[in-house]
């Protein structure tokens, strides 16, 4: 690994003060660090947002649940209040890589980073979430733009992601079996008017089928999507799935959230 | 007294290892030590046409880069196949020179070009990255199937073909075939694996100008068997001044066997720069350059009557070697696997021809099982098929087919002197619940899932290796064990062994069975081994041998110290040497109550003289002191076999394959310690349940290795098992004198045919290739459906 220079920042003004085009934000690490070592990234300075006391921490009302950017996923997982008005989004955290990993990484880096497997970003979508920023808020629906791409400007620090309750949610992920990121993730969360059916890990970045969330908007029932044929043109292809095998994914794991709504 | 032997005693080792007291190679730090990194080619295969380290050498901190080109002038040895084996045309094998820095040409990404030395890790690393090497790409050859119609990798090696091997009868066979009522044929991948030993390599290199000693700390399986190859093949420097010191190491599976370019190149430039050098492989370069196990491409076929009776077995098998062939890459797709191709049956006719070829990738070697899980896996994959095309039930067919009597002559090589294989069946069934399967399969279908069971029934030839045994098939070399047992005068005792612990569990079952032989508690022995300079030489850790070998080499050096123990009191109590009588540490003159302990006697040895009234113990002709040695030399393998059971349940629309049951029931002979067993029989099935799942070396067509990570390379997880149902029956070895048979290998034997027969079951015999990802199995769903559809 490089060498680097290592801040600590007291609050969101500082780090994205200290942010340049050659820095990153330190939050978990379990992205950052092991980029550093591989030598697949190298940044001169690394900001730690772990002590800005304003970024951690979950408050729930009536409408929403808010979390801290800085908050670590097993913090969600374990959460009480979060297990209560969204269970299905504390299940994610804790199916996220193992316990030394959700002991660390956070919602935040994980947004961040838009990893198009990575859990998280399909909440987002599924559950109309709204990325607040030191700058501004950003509907989740604009805010991932595509691989490993978001909407935020350099030195911007995400400080919490608002989700919005559903009447009923469910996420399923067929995890790749030896990194347990998602090969097909699917967030299936019905809300007054519509449902949304969020997909990670199909394609370059997550999205929303459409097709799907109509079907099930209309008759909130597994069969409405059952033997649903996918265009795979789009999807990933790799040693652990084709394309093929993920568009037929993406069909099984919304079925299964469905059902376990 | 009460026997240690067969009780649950606990690990002496993992107060150690708990506590983070373990002594690791990276854990050793020396004087002024430097650092060293590797410069591996980024190529399968190339031609170096110019290698630069000029930049390199600037660069800060470096104390010194060596290339090929120096290794090469001061003669140093390159690394070696251990077995020579003649190809069924009388030809000797083809091996080419692997030298410890690549000079000229390169054949495996991870090939090692250069040595950056520093005297900092970081500024080595730094100083690495200037070293230019301009390379031309040549085409690579990577498929075993393919190998031999692909470029010649080495220079006068046609076809790629290291040896074309025989082992059988073709005209036997074909007589066989030709009386057969139907012949079951079956093509098979063995799929390629990763070691992953927990602790990746490492060495530590130290040059003593004043003695001119090397000493080498490394992560080694056989420290004596190192030094040994390093002294004579690598030129290193001779035997009496290589001391190979392997301390605590993290695992091995075979893949710590071989001596490594980076232990010849360390002891090499420690000498040359005079100061100590430590290298540590970063995990990515443990899944590039640690030996790889398996990867065969396998056509056989089995020769049977109507009512299930087997005439005639072939196997035909292309064994990838790698880029070159290294200590035990050519004995394990041969001796240890060819013996056992025609399992635990009775084929009257059988052969086995294998055909090992050059690649451009990672060098292939024993792992886990070396040859064994290979041969298993196509026999009981084929005895499955046949069961399905005979519609003779698959317990049935095997015991039909299985000895009547033991010894039991095997058609091939191996007289098997003990077992009862329809005992080792009808108990796993019963473990298994066999019987209520169906009921199962019915409530799994309820679900819309597919369920599936699968046996296997194996054997293994353990203890390697009896010369006598070996080097009749034509083996260069056997594989005995030594022993000392070394009596200090105040009682204690230590026993060092030339067999090596790595995760095996020696320091306590070692321990159990010197204490039993002994009369001495056990907390006064201790067992040391891994350290060329404290014992006497030795072979090492590999080929579920330590206990079948190297235990009986302790019990033997034990039974000498014994032997001298009644001369010793006869002298000291006046009595005839006949008369004495040793047990639970007590020499006792028979029909009197004079005795001695062990402890006495061991303290008289030491203290020989006259002197008032202690007058000299020690009889004429024997020599002070209390130690003994003994090399023993196994008169034959063992044989531990069993039965074990697989129940799986496949989720069609996902193709997820969930393991509901797994069932082992093992006769390993008589047991040491039971909880050092079954943690042996957990690991191997992990093993082996990874490979038919979960684990698998995947190069591209250029070479590159794709499963080079964590993130690729699926190890299984411990949640990917259920709760291990383990059993045993026991016969005693008849060819040793504590009646064991070895464990190690077991699972990773028996696992992967046991566990895809199972998955093969549920797919209504459809086959697919190991690991069955989720893919696969849910493409054979897909076609399932479509038949079932069809014949609706
Ligand atoms: C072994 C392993 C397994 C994993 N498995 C999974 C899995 O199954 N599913 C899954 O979804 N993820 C998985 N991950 C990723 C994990 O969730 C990471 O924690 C996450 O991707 C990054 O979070 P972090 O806090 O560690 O971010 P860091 O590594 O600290 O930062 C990552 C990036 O985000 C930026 N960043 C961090 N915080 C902020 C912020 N507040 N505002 C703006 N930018 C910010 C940083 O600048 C950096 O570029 C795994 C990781 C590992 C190492």
């Amino acid at each position: 690994m490089k060498d680097f220079n290592y801040h600590s920042a007291k609050d969101s003004k500082e780090a994205s003060k200290l942010a340049s085009s050659s820095s990153a934000f330190l939050a978990g690490g379990m992205t950052t660090i092991p980029s550093m070592k591989l030598g697949l990234a190298t940044y001169k300075d690394l900001i730690d947002i772990k002590n800005i006391k304003k970024l951690s921490g979950i408050k729930v009302s009536g409408k929403s649940v808010i979390i801290g950017a800085a908050t670590k996923h097993v913090e969600v997982s374990n959460s009480k209040d979060v297990k209560k008005a969204i269970p299905s989004l504390s299940s994610l955290a804790e199916g996220i890589g193992d316990p030394q990993v959700r002991n660390r990484g956070t919602i935040g880096g994980s947004i961040a980073n838009n990893d198009p497997s990575a859990d998280y970003p399909s909440a987002c979508i599924a559950l109309n979430a709204t990325i607040h920023t030191n700058e501004r808020k950003i509907e989740a629906a604009k805010f991932f733009k595509g691989m490993f791409e978001t909407a935020l400007k350099k030195g911007e620090l995400i400080e919490a992601i608002e989700f919005q309750i559903p009447e009923k949610s469910s996420y399923q992920k067929h995890p790749n079996p030896a990194s347990r990121y998602a090969i097909v993730g699917v967030y299936v969360a019905k809300h007054k008017g519509d449902v949304n059916v969020a997909v990670t890990g199909a394609k370059s970045c997550v999205y929303n089928d459409k097709d799907m969330s109509k079907a099930l908007t209309g008759n909130f029932s597994s069969s409405s999507i059952d033997g649903m044929d996918l265009d795979s043109s789009e999807m990933n292809s790799d040693m652990h799935a084709s394309a093929d095998f993920r568009a037929s994914l993406v069909v099984t794991q919304a079925k299964k959230a469905v059902d376990a709504c | 007294m009460a026997s240690l032997v067969g009780s649950r005693v606990e690990r002496k080792e993992d107060k150690r290892f708990l506590t983070g007291k373990g002594r690791y190679t990276a854990d050793i730090n020396l004087a002024n030590q430097t650092y060293a990194i590797f410069v591996r080619s980024p190529h399968a295969r190339a031609s170096i046409k110019k290698l630069n380290i000029d930049k390199a050498l600037k660069s800060s901190g470096v104390v010194s880069i060596l290339t090929g080109k120096e290794i090469a002038d001061d003669k140093i040895g390159g690394l070696i196949a251990g077995w020579a084996i003649r190809s069924e045309d009388g030809t000797e094998m083809k091996c080419p020179g692997n030298p410890p820095l690549a000079k000229d040409n390169v054949n495996f990404v991870g090939d090692p070009v250069a040595v950056v030395i520093a005297e900092s890790l970081a500024e080595a690393k730094e100083a690495a990255e200037k070293v230019e090497v301009d390379y031309k790409v040549l085409k690579a050859v990577t498929s075993t199937a393919d190998a031999m119609n692909g470029d010649t990798i080495h220079e006068g090696i046609d076809k790629n073909l290291c040896f074309d091997w025989l082992l059988g009868d073709r005209q036997k066979v074909k007589e066989a075939f030709d009386k057969a009522d139907k012949v079951i044929s079956i093509d098979i991948i063995n799929n390629r694996l990763i070691p992953n030993a927990m602790e990746p390599r490492a060495c530590v290199a130290d040059y003593n100008a004043a003695s001119e000693e090397i000493t080498l700390y490394t992560t080694s399986q056989n420290p004596h068997l190192s030094r040994l190859i390093m002294s004579a093949f690598g030129n290193v420097a001779p035997e009496h001044k290589l001391r190979v010191v392997a301390p605590d190491v993290g695992g091995g599976f075979g893949s710590k066997i071989n001596v490594y370019n980076e232990d010849i190149v360390c002891s090499w430039a420690a000498k040359k720069i005079n100061r100590a050098i430590k290298w540590v492989a970063e995990r990515s370069e443990s899944f590039l350059t640690d030996i790889h196990g398996r990867d065969h491409v396998t056509h056989a076929e089995l020769a049977v009557t109507k009512d299930g009776k087997f005439l005639g077995f072939k196997n035909e098998t292309i064994a990838n070697l790698g880029a070159y062939a290294r200590v035990f890459g050519t004995v394990t797709p041969t001796y240890l696997f060819g013996p056992c191709a025609t399992g635990v049956y009775e084929i009257p006719a059988a052969y086995t021809n294998v055909k090992a070829v050059y690649t451009n990738t990672a060098p292939v070697d024993a792992y886990r099982g070396a040859g064994r899980p290979e041969a298993t896996y196509t026999i009981e994959r084929l005895v499955e098929k046949a069961s399905m095309e005979l519609g003779i039930d698959k317990t049935e067919l095997r015991i039909k087919n299985f000895p009547t009597a033991f010894p039991f002559k095997q058609t091939l090589v191996h007289t098997v002197d003990s077992g009862d294989y329809v005992a080792g069946m009808e108990k796993a069934k019963q473990m298994a619940d066999y019987k209520g399967f169906e009921a199962r399969r019915k409530e799994s279908e309820a679900k819309g899932k597919l369920r599936g069971i699968g046996v296997t029934s194996y054997f293994e030839a353990c203890g390697i290796a009896p010369s006598a045994a070996v080097m009749s098939l034509g083996c260069g070399v056997g594989l005995w064990e030594s022993a000392e047992v070394r009596f200090n005068p105040t009682g204690q005792v230590t026993v060092y062994t030339g067999s090596h612990s790595h995760g095996q569990s020696h320091q306590t079952t070692f321990a159990q069975i010197a204490a039993d032989e002994l009369g001495v508690p056990i907390e006064n022995i201790d067992i040391v081994h891994g350290d060329t300079d404290k014992g006497t030489f030795g072979m090492g850790t590999y080929g579920s041998r330590s206990l079948a070998v190297g235990g009986i080499a302790i019990v033997n050096a034990c039974k000498k110290i014994v032997e001298k123990g009644k001369r010793v009191t006869a002298k000291m109590l006046e009595a005839n040497p006949e008369d004495v009588e040793f047990k639970d540490g007590e020499f006792i003159v028979s029909k009197s109550n004079k005795k001695k302990t062990i402890g006495e006697v061991a303290f008289a040895c030491y203290l020989p003289g006259v002197r008032d009234e202690m007058k000299s113990p020690l009889p004429e002709g024997d020599e002070p002191g209390l130690k003994e040695t003994s090399f023993y030399d196994p008169s034959n393998f063992s044989f531990p076999a069993g039965t074990h059971i697989a129940e799986v349940e496949i989720d069609p629309e996902t193709g997820h394959v969930k393991l509901e049951k797994y069932t082992a029931c093992d006769d390993f002979g008589r047991i040491i310690n039971p909880m050092v067993v079954e943690g042996q029989v957990h690991g191997g099935l992990a093993q082996g349940i990874g490979q038919a799942l979960y684990e698998n070396a995947e190069y591209d067509e250029t070479g590159q290795l794709m499963t080079g990570s964590y993130m690729d390379y699926t190890m299984p997880r411990a949640d990917n098992f259920p709760e291990f149902n383990i059993g045993y029956t026991c016969t005693h070895a008849t060819t040793n004198p504590l009646g064991v048979k070895g464990c190690g290998e077991a699972g990773a034997i028996a696992a992967p045919p046991t566990v895809m027969n199972a998955v093969i079951d549920a797919l209504g015999g459809q086959e697919v290739t190991m690991p069955a990802t989720a893919e696969k199995v849910w493409k054979a769903c897909k076609n399932l459906k479509k038949s079932n559809a069809k014949a609706a």
